[in-house]
Parts: C-alpha cells; sequence; structure tokens
C-alpha cells in the first residue's frame, strides 16, 4: 500500500522538482530523463545564443563605417569565424532537435523516454566538452581561428591559431549529433505508444525523423573531413595539395557533402514546429498531411544532393555545375509544398494571434524570403555575380535566423507553459516580436541590398558607396538585439512570476498536452492508447 | 553474439578473402587502363560483402537491419558518383 502512495506521489510531481536524492546539480547534470536532458540542452543553447548574438554585434560594429572602426582585420577574421562556429555547432545545429526534441519527442510518441536515455546523457556531455573546447580555441597559443567556419584548405592548413582545437572540438560536436540521431531513429521505430501509427505520429516527429537520418548518413563525412584537416596540419600528407598531387576542390565536396545537408538539419525540425504550431492556432486540422511528410522526407534525401552549388565559381567542371543547379531547383519543389500545405491550413481558419504563432507566420514570410533568395544562388549564372557578397550572407540569415531561430522562438513560447507550468506576458511576448521583426529586416535586407551592390563578404573594410546600407544593417543589429533581450527577460520573468496553467493552454491535440505541465517524470501514470490523429482538434482536452 | 557458423564454413570465407586479395595484387600489375580501379573497387566490395555477411552475421540478422545498412552504402555510393561528376569531367 505504502508503494501506491509513493507511486501516486511520483507521478503528481512534475519532472522540475528535485527528488532530494543526490546534490540538486548532480540530479540536472547526470540525469538520464530526457526532459532534463532537453532543458540541459535549452539552456546551454541559449547560453551559446546569446555569446554568438554578441560576437555578431561586434562584427556590426566594426562595419558600422568604412575602415577600422573598434578592430583590426585579424580581429575582424577571428570574430566572424568563432561567430560562424558558435551558431552553426552550438546553437542551430542541436537547437530544435536536441533540446524540444529530446523534451517533446517522448511525450508526443506516448513512451517514458528515448530508447536510449544513458546515450541521450552521453550526447549532452560531449555536446559540452565539445562547446568548451571550441570556445577555449579563443584563447592561447597562435590566437582564435581566422579561417571562417569553413575551414577552407589550404588556408587552415597553413594558418598558426588555434584552428587544430577548433576542429577537434567540431570533431567531438558531431558524434554528439550522431548519437542524438540514432537515439531518435530508434525511439520512433521502437517506442510508439499502441494506437500510435505512423500517419498519426505529430509532424514535428516526422520532421525529427527525417533529420535524425541526415544526421546518421551525413556527419560521420564531416568527421572524415575534420580528420583529414588535422592529418594536413599535423603530418602534411599534402592529400588537397595541388603540387603533391592532391586535389584541392576535393576538400569543398567532403565539406559541403556534410555541411549542405547540415542546413536541412537545422531547417526540417524548425518546419516540424511551424507544422504543429499552425493547426492549432488556424483551429483547423493540418491540410496534406501525407504531402507534408513526404515533403520532409524529399528535402532531407534531396538536400543532401545539392551541395556543389556551394563551389560554382571554384574552378569544379561544368557539367557538375549543371546537375547540382539542377538538383538544388528540386529541393525547391518539396519546400514549396510545405508553405503551399501551411498557407491552405491558415485558409478558412479561426486564427488566433497568440505569441507562438506570430513567430509561426514569420517563419513563413521570412523562410520564403530566404527561399527565393536562395534560387538566385542556386543558379549557376547569378551565383556568379553574387558569390561571396554580403548578398549570400543576408540570404544565409533569412532562411536561418528568421527561419530556423524563429521558429525556435515559436517553439520556446508554444511549449513554454508545458515545460514550466506558467504562462508568459502575452502583451510583452507580443512587443518583443515587433521589435525582432523590425530590427532583423533592418539588418539582413541591407545586407542582401549591399551585397547585390557588390559588397565581398568578410572585409572588415568597404568602399565609401556601401557606408548607408552598413549604417543602416548596424543600427538593425541593435533593434534586433533589444527585441532578444526583450523575450528573454519576459521569459525569465514567466519563469518565476507567470500565471499556473494547466494540462492544454493552446487546446492542442497531441500527446504531450494530455499530461500535467510541467509533466511528470516519467510522463505517462499508464501508457496512452492512441485513437485519433495529431491534428483533430474537436478531441483535444481541456485547457 | 556467439558465432554461429560452422567452423568449416568460417574457414572457407577466409580462404576466399585470401584469394580475393591475391586477385587484387595480380590485377594491378597487369595494364588495363581504366578499368585497374573498377576491377580494384569490385573486388573489394565483394571481399566487404562476405565480411559483413558472414563474420558480422548480416546474413542472419533482420530485414530492418538489412535495409538500414543498404539505405547507408547507397548513401554512401551516390555521394561519391555525384562527385564524379566533377572530377570526370574538368
Amino acid at each position: 500500500m505504502g508503494k501506491v502512495i509513493r507511486m501516486g506521489e511520483f507521478f503528481r510531481r512534475g519532472f522540475l522538482e528535485s527528488t532530494g536524492e543526490q546534490p540538486s546539480l548532480f540530479e540536472w547534470i547526470f540525469s538520464t530523463d530526457h526532459k532534463r536532458i532537453g532543458l540541459l540542452y535549452l539552456y546551454s543553447i541559449s547560453t551559446f545564443f546569446a555569446i554568438g548574438v554578441t560576437l555578431g554585434l561586434l562584427i556590426r560594429l566594426e562595419l558600422i563605417a568604412p575602415g577600422r572602426t573598434i578592430v583590426g582585420p585579424d580581429t575582424y577574421n577571428a570574430l566572424f569565424t568563432l561567430h560562424g562556429v558558435v551558431m552553426i555547432f552550438l546553437f542551430i545545429i542541436p537547437g530544435i532537435p536536441a533540446a524540444f526534441g529530446n523534451i517533446m519527442l517522448p511525450l508526443q510518441i506516448g513512451a517514458r523516454d528515448v530508447a536510449f536515455p544513458r546515450l541521450n546523457l552521453l550526447s549532452w556531455w560531449l555536446y559540452i566538452i565539445g562547446a568548451i573546447m571550441a570556445l577555449s580555441s579563443l584563447a592561447g597559443g597562435g590566437g582564435p581561428p581566422d579561417t571562417g567556419w569553413t575551414f577552407y584548405l589550404p588556408f587552415s592548413g597553413e594558418t598558426t591559431t588555434n584552428v587544430s582545437l577548433a576542429v577537434f572540438a567540431v570533431f567531438i560536436l558531431g558524434f554528439s549529433s550522431i548519437l542524438t540521431g540514432l537515439n531518435f531513429i530508434t525511439t520512433i521505430h521502437r517506442l510508439r505508444a499502441p494506437g500510435m501509427t505512423w500517419t498519426r505520429l505529430p509532424l514535428f516527429v516526422w520532421s525529427l525523423y527525417a533529420t535524425a537520418w541526415v544526421q546518421v548518413l551525413a556527419t560521420p563525412i564531416l568527421g572524415i573531413t575534420l580528420v583529414l584537416i588535422l592529418a594536413e596540419r599535423i603530418l602534411g600528407l599534402g592529400l588537397f595539395d595541388a603540387a603533391r598531387g592532391g586535389d584541392p576542390l576535393m576538400y569543398q565536396h567532403l565539406f559541403w557533402i556534410y555541411s549542405h545537408p547540415a542546413v536541412y538539419i537545422m531547417v526540417l525540425p524548425a518546419m516540424g514546429v511551424i507544422s504543429e504550431i499552425i493547426p492549432v492556432f488556424a483551429r483547423r486540422p493540418i491540410f496534406g498531411y501525407k504531402a507534408i511528410v513526404a515533403s520532409s522526407i524529399g528535402i532531407a534525401a534531396a538536400g543532401s544532393l545539392v551541395w556543389g552549388h556551394h563551389m560554382f565559381v571554384s574552378g569544379m567542371s561544368d557539367t557538375a555545375i549543371l546537375v547540382f543547379s539542377l538538383l538544388t531547383f528540386i529541393v525547391a519543389i518539396p519546400s514549396a509544398v510545405k508553405v503551399f500545405n501551411w498557407v491552405a491550413t491558415l485558409y478558412g481558419g479561426s486564427i488566433r494571434l497568440d505569441a507562438p504563432m506570430l513567430y509561426a507566420l514569420t517563419f513563413l514570410v521570412l523562410f520564403s524570403i530566404g527561399g527565393l533568395s536562395g534560387l538566385v544562388l542556386g543558379s549557376a549564372a547569378t551565383d556568379v555575380h553574387v558569390h561571396d557578397t554580403h548578398f549570400v550572407v543576408g540570404h544565409f540569415h533569412y532562411v536561418m535566423f528568421g527561419g530556423t531561430a524563429f521558429a525556435f522562438f515559436g517553439a520556446l513560447h508554444y511549449w513554454f507553459p508545458k515545460i514550466f507550468g506558467r504562462m508568459f506576458n502575452e502583451k510583452r511576448a507580443a512587443w518583443a516580436w515587433g521589435i525582432m521583426i523590425c530590427g532583423f529586416n533592418l539588418l539582413y535586407f541591407s545586407m542582401l541590398l549591399v551585397g547585390l551592390r557588390g559588397m565581398p563578404r568578410r572585409y572588415y573594410d568597404y568602399l565609401p558607396q556601401f557606408a548607408q546600407l552598413n549604417r543602416l544593417a548596424t543600427y538593425g543589429s541593435w533593434v534586433l538585439a533589444l527585441g532578444l533581450l526583450f523575450m528573454a527577460v519576459n521569459l525569465l520573468i514567466a519563469l518565476r512570476r507567470g500565471k499556473h496553467i494547466g494540462a492544454n493552454p493552446w487546446e492542442a491535440a497531441t500527446l504531450e498536452w494530455t499530461v500535467d505541465s510541467p509533466p511528470p517524470p516519467e510522463n505517462f501514470a499508464v501508457l496512452p492508447t492512441v485513437t485519433h490523429g495529431p491534428y483533430d482538434l474537436e478531441q483535444a482536452g481541456e485547457p | 553474439m556467439q558465432h554461429t557458423g560452422s567452423m568449416r564454413q568460417l574457414i572457407g570465407i577466409w580462404g576466399l578473402l585470401l584469394l580475393l586479395t591475391a586477385a587484387t595484387v595480380g590485377i594491378s600489375r597487369i595494364h588495363l587502363g581504366a578499368a585497374n580501379i573498377w576491377a580494384a573497387l569490385g573486388i573489394a566490395t565483394a571481399k566487404a560483402t562476405l565480411v559483413t555477411l558472414f563474420f558480422m552475421h548480416l546474413k542472419k540478422e533482420g530485414r530492418v537491419i538489412k535495409i538500414s545498412l543498404l539505405v547507408t552504402l547507397a548513401t554512401l555510393a551516390t555521394f561519391i558518383g555525384l562527385t564524379f561528376f566533377d572530377v570526370l569531367y574538368r
């Protein structure tokens, strides 16, 4: 009898509460609970995001006027390299899958945890070790790396800066990503609740599944490539040195074979988040569920075959340019299928403009601008004109920041009440969103324009005719940072003083909304039997 | 996991692998032009297939494991194949 009572208490207690069995720090950093590991990721990813934003602000401050403003050329090289490494490998690749995927995946499929909880904890530890190493490359030795986040050879083989440490850090981060992918694939195959058929899986789960396959299949190639850089630096093998029979372009092939699919590792889970938010706040089932699933798989598959479009001006063969340009255009098809389906879901819906929906709708607009500017780059003729200009930087930030990061903020607002059991201030959230989109467009649209006029990327100085747009972009970066700060403060206040809410504040129909907020440590007292689809909103539980 | 193949079978596969290794060395001494590389790759693939099927027990695994491995190999082959659009036509 005593045991039964204890079990009852166990399921009433949220996963955030301490059990008192270990010191509270150890209860977190050695926890195998997927929700705690997800939160560890969320906190660490947010910290690295703040560091990345600071580095980005410094880059923009240097570019506010021509000539030297706050730093010299060498420091500028280090700034954009570290900004890229931190944002790509520490924020945006693990961002949605490792944080929200970890927390929500088992809840959404009706499982008590992921398939390999200890491996999950190892992934986080590898992530932290890799992150510490990447940031340590800032200090000591030959100074911070100055190669850009792409570590292109032959320069990265020759520079005396701390490239080896940064490369080894990324190598370790890759293992973290592979292990998370393996865990998710196995979990989705083996741990679905009774009745959770493949066509009843929430679209966020489908997007995690497609992403996980890319993580498992493409990341090892990054690992090998990074080992080859180290081999060049330490042993001087000459694998990429034409004078010694090597092929310099082979490095670019190897690097982009991983790093272009990595773009889809970043954006596919974001698309999954949008597919969750839009039906709930439009009060309509998602339009074309199966088409969205097929497009996720299609993007993962086709997106893995387009890496050559990063190399149009590298001296690659014309045949390869033709093939990669064609394949690049093919990726636009499944991407457009998703956008059309989201818009069709909105059509005729009873739209509620709560904070998660504001971010989701912004994703649609900004991702579309990012995607369409991508076609300019995917077409070989126009790419030659804008290659290595600020247009590329603007395009990339529209897709990655406007797309993935805005979806990350959408997910943060959507699942915040579920994770913490408290609601944030809606009015302040809307203000933060408004400030952010103003700053965002001022910053990155100026970049698109100045790039079209010919300003090269990665230069710390520029010609006087680019001064006005650069000044505007820098002002935009300040407005954007203000919006981010406002959003962070609003959520931090809500953590302490937010209103307590029930299990299902948004009246959604997926399984995570059937358990208490915050969820109990083992998620479900009795594993649920699923009888309806994820967007069957008439079946949604009470708020 | 226990080794499930009989000793005779395992030794047979080992013998076959040695023969294929000898074939690789032999063919490399004959000048066949571009066919040399295809022959070497073909023999290496045959050897890898034998190792995975018998020494790594793939032959006795379920369908999902076999499909997973095939997907991985197909992906790798596609990646390598696509780079040839550059290397062969440069």
